[in-house]
């Protein structure tokens, strides 16, 4: 390696917190057009439904107990449980249901 | 409410431990997420202390496995500067939401300390919170997420069998149950919510179908969908004043 990895890391961090803090410091006054207003308020609902699916399918050992991880959350989150509750126990599903997909991992 | 309750210490306490107690989701996802990605910066060739630093100053996944790839090639520092504006890009956005969740009186200077802290995951709690943001409660939240992302890449680049294969892969859905907790219950009770989440599940999934398209970086999906989706949203649904503003007024911790 040729180039310093420290100047890498801080060429990467720097960038990386600009783009966070940017516009945190830019707009300090609430916005009052409706359009933009209304705009920002659906960002996080695409946004995380986007990260989500079709992601969360592919990131264990099986599609199979992904999915089951994946419907054990919308089924508890639906019943309004909290957020480490749903988190836990989809992590816990995956978990039993590998144990009978791939019993030899 | 009129006093502002975060000026009594004992209710910023209750913040960041409540900050804490969201952050634990988020710490377990990190850790299993971080691992990995120790495991791939041994196999770089980096040492624990710069892996262990990149995790701690940049605090993002995607990015860091890219720029894993940059120092690997040896790559211009203009090409890891442009790499990481890409992927991270819709933190940007992320951002924009967030300054919304500011009040008024709330110190400057906590936007500093505060963007270091925006990650998908955080920032979806964030925002998800009903009322103002509370900074104790982000940082407690920071602390207890960066401590698990930092723990996990650490114990990933230390030895790459400390976690038994079974756990990664059961800790691989806990980020994604938590986004499932953030959005379901919204979507459950507002039908316009509930259509852009079903739509942007749909079109995620055929972005990964579409031939050129599916050529997209998973970082620029998600910025596309996000401005498609929620711009289209915003135009035939508007949102009316009186209901965020019901929202604030209901959560005081």
């Amino acid at each position: 390696m040729d180039h310093n990895i420290y100047i890498y890391v801080l060429v990467m961090a720097g960038v990386t917190y600009l783009i966070r803090l940017i516009p945190l410091t830019l707009i300090r006054k609430e916005i009052k057009n409706t359009f933009i207003k209304s705009f920002l308020y659906y960002v996080p609902y695409v946004t995380l439904a986007v990260m989500t699916f079709p992601a969360i399918l592919h990131g264990t050992g099986s599609i199979i107990s992904a999915a089951a991880g994946f419907i054990t959350a919308l089924i508890l989150a639906y019943l309004g449980q909290s957020l480490i509750v749903v988190s836990v126990l989809s992590c816990v599903a995956v978990f039993l249901v590998e144990l009978i997909v791939i019993p030899f991992a | 409410m009129k006093l502002g309750v975060s000026q009594n210490p004992y209710s910023r306490k209750i913040n960041i431990l409540n900050g804490m107690r969201d952050g634990i989701p988020i710490c377990l996802g990190y850790i299993a997420v971080s691992f990995t990605f120790g495991i791939m910066a041994r196999n770089t060739g980096l040492s624990v202390f710069q892996a262990v630093l990149i995790s701690a100053t940049n605090l993002t996944s995607a990015g860091q496995f890219a720029a894993l790839g940059i120092i690997g090639a040896s790559s211009s520092y203009v090409e890891m500067a442009f790499t990481q504006l890409i992927i991270n890009l819709r933190y940007c956005l992320m951002s924009c939401a967030l300054s919304q969740k500011f009040d008024e009186r709330t110190k400057f200077y906590h936007r500093f300390f505060v963007a270091y802290g925006v990650t998908d995951e955080i920032f979806a709690v964030t925002v998800g919170r009903p009322g103002k943001l509370r900074p104790a409660y982000s940082y407690g939240m920071i602390f207890v997420s960066a401590f698990g992302w930092t723990l996990g890449t650490f114990l990933g680049i230390v030895s790459g069998s400390i976690l038994p294969e079974r756990i990664i892969s059961a800790l691989s859905v806990a980020l994604y149950g938590m986004f499932i907790a953030i959005i379901i219950p919204p979507a459950k009770k507002d039908k316009v919510i509930r259509g852009i989440v079903i739509i942007s599940m749909l079109l995620s999934l055929a972005f990964g179908y579409i031939p050129v398209i599916k050529e997209i970086s998973s970082g620029f999906k998600i910025i596309i969908l996000t401005v498609l989706i929620a711009g289209v949203a915003a135009a035939l649904f508007p949102v009316k004043d009186d209901v965020s503003e019901e929202q604030e007024e209901g959560g005081a911790l």
